[in-house]
């Protein structure tokens, strides 16, 4: 899917030229956006793809420019959006630490006129955000289920939560969700904290307390790494497979090569970030309506498709 | 305190203030018990071995905690210096090429050597900026980690050359006789500690300078250069859990090492040592990082605690463990 995100972004990059060189050639326009900083693979992806787009547009779009900065914490992404403002941005691209802290923030910077697109988490009161592109978490789940279900049809999993929270709520509870009815039993659920280190011992304890496991949820990528580590360590030879979500290069890799153990992953993309700047972008450049709604649709990559998912480039 | 032990005759006192040493044992085998009752799997060898093994990186850290701590000081930076030495020691092999076991070594070195050089850092500003080590260590604690974040774009740095990978493997896989080499650093580690502390004028002066440091200076002990070692031994410690740290996974990532230096900190304190200074014990450091271990363990094992629940029963645990070890020594 991210080849499509930046497909997109492309597409609407040669749609911005066709369009300025139709109008005027001065159109300025600000894009303030404001990411967590590089503090987790993820987010690390976050941050690389949003400056690539950021270059990508202002190429596209003459009169653009835009502004990515990135904040540590949910109090100093609420400072990063007053600096943003400051600078008179005409819209804002904002992927919140916690989106119930930034509402508040963000109906002030609203009624000052800015365009706000809100990215993965939004906000508790939807009227303020003109644009909301949302991964899809429950979808994660059910994704990752349907495999286990698919190829699995019955056995022992042992799940790995991330740190508690929404998405990761969702996320279980949907997978769970999805195993219902069919043979597939989850025998354990412990938080990993989205960590290699915490995943490499939770699945020690796990090898150590269960005598048969056919497949791990580790529903992470840097926490199937772990996992890895861990049954390499045990020579266990019944699980059958990991399967583990988000789209770390390493992991597609091991798809793209035919892993046995990493036979799939689930995608949830930080290239969301360029689908959102690139559809703000296109709001101010072209005539079409952009407004409203995009839900990523959490993508099951295989062998077949993992090409299009292969980023050697970005960090994560 | 000095007032009730000087009635106490010799022999009697000696015996007490073993019992104060050998109380974080006695809360070791209370909890090995425990997680024998829970789970029957818990007392196999190869669950014992894993978690001990694991215990390594906090164990080691922790030995060089205690020189700091005894000495009145603190270091907050732990973590993030440990993320910082994986990285830069993985990127150093990577740069260097080779799969050899020259090149492996060059690593290592750059490892203790970053680690020392950080301990360095920290020992300066605290003593010659005369600025609270909890102030210095917390900023330290920030750039190391900021750094390593930049080294790794936010991403993973990691090993890429696999022969070299599977060179090092077994640094942390691989055993003697049965007995990881982790847990054989770890020992090692704490056994030279133990003499320094305890067997070299430089140890006394440490507890001296964490019992009381204008006395300390009035006798002429070094406080500067005593202080400043403490924070270098401590770098040192950092730069060793660092070695058997990177062959587990072969990578480090921005979230590498993440609150160990809270971990290192009960460590030391499960095992007797004064947080306030003064008293400095190693063995019961090590023990303390066992300890640790083991409670994550034992809360994966059991199967009535929900997820949801594990980190207030780890630190029930941990309170009522301090608990246990204070009775033993109260009884005497």
């Amino acid at each position: 899917m991210k080849a499509t995100v930046l497909k997109f972004a492309l597409a609407a990059g040669l749609m911005a030229g066709v369009a300025t060189s139709a109008t005027a050639q001065q159109k300025n326009v600000t894009i303030g956006v404001s990411i967590p900083a590089a503090t987790h693979g993820w987010t690390g992806g976050v941050v690389y793809h949003a400056q690539e787009t950021a270059k990508q547009l202002e190429k596209g779009y003459p009169g653009l420019k835009v502004i990515v900065k990135t904040s540590p914490d949910g109090a100093s992404q609420a400072n990063a959006l007053d600096d943003l403002t400051s600078q008179k941005v005409d819209a804002l691209v904002v992927l919140p630490f916690n989106s119930d802290e930034l509402t508040n923030p963000m109906r002030e910077i609203k009624k000052r006129g800015t365009f706000v697109t809100i990215v993965d988490r939004g906000l508790k009161d939807p009227s303020i955000q003109d644009i909301y592109v949302a991964g899809n978490n429950p979808e994660f789940g059910r994704v990752a289920g349907k495999y286990f279900v698919d190829n699995l049809k019955q056995g022992n999993v042992v799940v790995f939560r991330g740190i508690p929270t929404v998405i990761d709520e969702e996320r279980v509870s949907n997978f769970e969700k999805a195993l219902e009815g069919s043979g597939v039993k989850v025998i354990d659920k412990q938080y990993a904290n989205w960590n290699r280190d915490d995943a490499f011992k939770v699945m020690q304890d796990y090898l150590s307390k269960h005598p048969k496991i056919d497949a791990v949820w580790a529903s992470d990528d840097d926490m199937a790494l772990g996992v890895m580590e861990a049954i390499r360590q045990a020579k266990r030879e019944d699980i059958k497979f990991v399967l583990g979500g988000a789209g770390m290069k390493d992991m597609i890799k091991k798809v793209m090569d035919g892993d046995k153990m990493i036979p799939a992953d689930v995608s949830y993309p930080p290239s969301m970030i360029s689908t959102a700047m690139g559809v703000t972008a296109a709001h101010f450049y072209t005539n079409a309506p952009m407004r409203g709604t995009y839900t990523l649709n959490a993508q099951l990559i295989t062998k077949d498709n993992a090409k299009d998912h292969y980023f050697p480039n970005s960090p994560f | 305190m000095t007032e009730t032990v000087l009635p106490t005759r010799a022999e009697k006192r000696k015996f007490s203030v073993d019992m104060r040493a050998l109380s974080p044992f006695i809360a070791l085998i209370v909890l090995i018990i425990a997680g024998a009752l829970i789970n029957p799997d818990f007392l196999t060898a190869s669950n014992l071995l894993n978690v001990v093994t694991r215990s390594a990186f906090i164990a080691i850290i922790a030995v060089g905690a205690t020189f700091v701590i005894a000495g009145g000081g603190l270091d907050l930076s732990v973590g993030s210096m440990a993320a910082l030495i994986a990285g830069v020691m993985i990127l150093t092999l990577n740069n260097l090429g080779g799969g050899d076991v020259g090149t492996l070594a060059v690593g290592l070195l750059a490892a203790i050597a970053l680690g020392a050089a950080c301990g360095l850092a920290n020992g300066l500003i605290v003593t010659f900026g005369r600025i609270e080590p909890f102030i210095v260590t917390l900023g330290t604690m920030g750039i190391f980690r900021s750094l390593v974040i930049w080294l790794a774009a936010g991403g993973t740095i990691t090993m890429r050359n696999f022969e070299l990978r599977e060179l090092y493997r077994p640094v942390y896989f691989g055993s003697v006789f049965g007995i990881p080499y982790p847990i054989i650093a770890f020992l090692v580690v704490a056994a030279v500690g133990a003499l320094i502390l305890y067997r070299t004028s430089f140890g006394r002066h440490v507890v001296a300078l964490g019992s009381n440091e204008d006395v300390a200076r009035y006798s002429g002990v070094p406080i500067w250069r005593v202080r400043t070692l403490t924070y270098i031994i401590q770098g040192i410690c950092v730069g060793i859990a660092v070695l058997v740290y990177v062959p587990r996974l072969g990578s480090a990532t921005p979230t590498t090492g993440l609150l160990w230096e809270l971990q290192a900190i009960t460590a030391v304190v499960i095992g007797g040592t004064a947080l306030k200074g003064g008293i400095g014990r190693v063995w019961g450091t090590v023990v303390g990082a066992v300890i640790l271990e083991l409670v994550a363990n034992i809360m994966v094992l059991s199967n009535f605690v929900s997820e949801f629940l594990v980190g207030a029963v780890q630190g029930a645990i941990i309170i009522i463990a301090m608990l246990v070890q204070r009775s033993v020594h109260r009884g005497r």
